[in-house]
C-alpha cells in the first residue's frame, strides 16, 4: 500500500479474535448512526466495520455524573447505556469508528461525554416507526452535530412511501441529505457514509469559505 | 444483540476496580488510542495487566472497555492511573472534547477518500 515507512502487517490477534490496528495509528474519528430499537443499526455498522461489532456501556447516575460518588447505595439510580460500535481503517494513519447508539431519552444525557468531537451523524429511520426519528432529529440540531437520513428498506414496508413524502413527515430542511438504504449491504452502507462525510465536506467548504 | 448489563445491581465491584475512585480522566476519549509503553510488572493490578497487554498495539479506549467488559468511565480512571506513571501513552483525537472544534475540509478529504477506497 501506500507508504514505505509503515511496520509490517501483524499477524497477532486478541484473545477475541480482534485484529489490532497498526503501530503508525495516530487519529481517531467518530460517526455515531442513531435509531430506535431494531431499526439497523448494529446491521448497517457490521456491513462496513473490519471487526465484528464490538458493545461496551456506561454507567451513570440520575445526576450523570458517571459512577456514583458512593457506590450507587444512596438511592440514586444507575442507569446503564450499552451501544455497538464498529471500525474502519482508513488509511495508516487513520481510524473511524462506528456507534450504533440507542434514540432513547436517556441516551442523550451522555451525548457530550460520549460523543463530543463526532464528526457527523447517521439517523437511521424505519418507516414504520416513523416517530422514534423525529426525536433523534431534534437532539442532533440541539447538539449542533450535522447528520445525514438514511432510510432503511424492509422487505415488508408495503407503503414504500417516497422520499418526498418521508422528508415531509420529518419536516426535514431541504438541506439535510436524504437517502435509501440496505442496511445489510456492504455497498449501501459505505454509500450511507460517503454520503454524510461528502456533506460534512460541503459544510466545511462553506465555511471556510465565509470566514 | 447480547446486552451484558455489567454491575448494574451491584456497583460495589466497580468501585473495588477503581480503589473508590469515581472521577474519570476527561482527557480520555472514546477514541483516544492508547499504547502500552511498558511490559505489566508483577503485583500490578490484574485490570492494569490487561490494559497493558491489550495495547501492545494502539487500541482506541471503547475496545479497551469491550474487552475488559467494564463501564467507560471505569476504564478511564484506570488509564488515569497508567498515564500518570508513564506505563501507556495517549494520541488523542484531533477533534477533541471541545464542542467548537470543526473538522477542516483537508480532514474530510482524506475521510472520504479512505471509505471510498473501502
Amino acid at each position: 500500500m501506500g507508504s514505505a515507512t509503515s511496520d509490517p502487517p501483524s499477524p497477532t490477534v486478541t484473545a477475541s479474535g480482534r485484529t489490532p490496528l497498526t503501530d503508525a495509528a495516530e487519529t481517531g474519528l467518530k460517526i455515531v448512526v442513531v435509531g430506535g430499537f431494531g431499526v439497523g443499526k448494529t446491521t448497517l455498522v457490521r456491513s462496513v466495520s473490519e471487526i465484528r461489532p464490538l458493545n461496551t456501556e456506561e454507567v451513570m447516575t440520575q445526576a450523570g455524573v458517571g459512577v456514583d460518588e458512593t457506590g450507587g447505595l444512596t438511592g440514586k439510580t444507575t442507569t446503564t447505556v450499552a451501544f455497538d460500535f464498529g471500525r474502519i481503517s482508513l488509511n495508516e494513519r487513520m481510524v473511524l469508528y462506528l456507534f450504533g447508539a440507542p434514540g432513547q431519552e436517556r441516551f442523550w444525557f451522555l451525548w457530550d461525554r460520549l460523543f463530543s468531537g463526532t464528526l457527523g451523524a447517521v439517523v437511521l429511520v424505519d418507516t414504520r416507526r416513523m416517530d422514534d426519528s423525529w426525536y433523534a432529529i431534534d437532539r442532533l440540531e440541539h447538539h449542533r452535530t450535522p447528520f445525514v437520513v438514511a432510510v432503511n428498506r424492509f422487505d415488508d414496508d408495503r407503503a414504500r412511501h417516497s422520499l418526498d413524502e418521508i422528508r415531509q413527515a420529518l419536516a426535514l430542511p431541504d438541506d439535510v441529505p436524504l437517502i435509501d438504504c440496505d442496511a445489510r449491504v456492504r455497498t449501501s452502507g459505505k454509500h450511507v457514509l460517503v454520503t454524510l462525510v461528502d456533506h460534512l465536506y460541503q459544510l466545511a467548504l462553506a465555511q471556510e469559505s465565509a470566514s | 444483540m447480547t446486552r451484558r448489563p455489567v454491575d448494574t445491581g451491584a456497583p460495589d465491584r466497580l468501585y473495588t476496580v477503581t480503589g473508590g475512585r469515581s472521577r474519570a480522566d476527561d482527557s480520555f476519549d472514546l477514541v483516544t488510542l492508547v499504547v502500552s509503553e511498558c511490559e505489566p510488572a508483577p503485583g500490578m493490578q490484574s485490570e492494569h495487566v490487561r490494559i497493558l497487554d491489550l495495547c501492545r498495539h494502539p487500541t482506541a479506549v471503547v475496545e479497551v472497555a469491550a474487552e475488559l467488559a467494564l463501564p467507560i468511565t471505569v476504564v478511564r480512571i484506570l488509564l488515569g492511573d497508567l498515564l500518570a506513571t508513564g506505563r501507556i501513552t495517549a494520541r488523542h483525537p484531533r477533534l477533541g472534547q471541545a464542542a467548537a472544534t470543526h473538522p477542516d475540509t483537508a480532514l474530510l478529504q482524506e475521510v472520504l477518500h479512505g471509505l471510498r477506497n473501502l
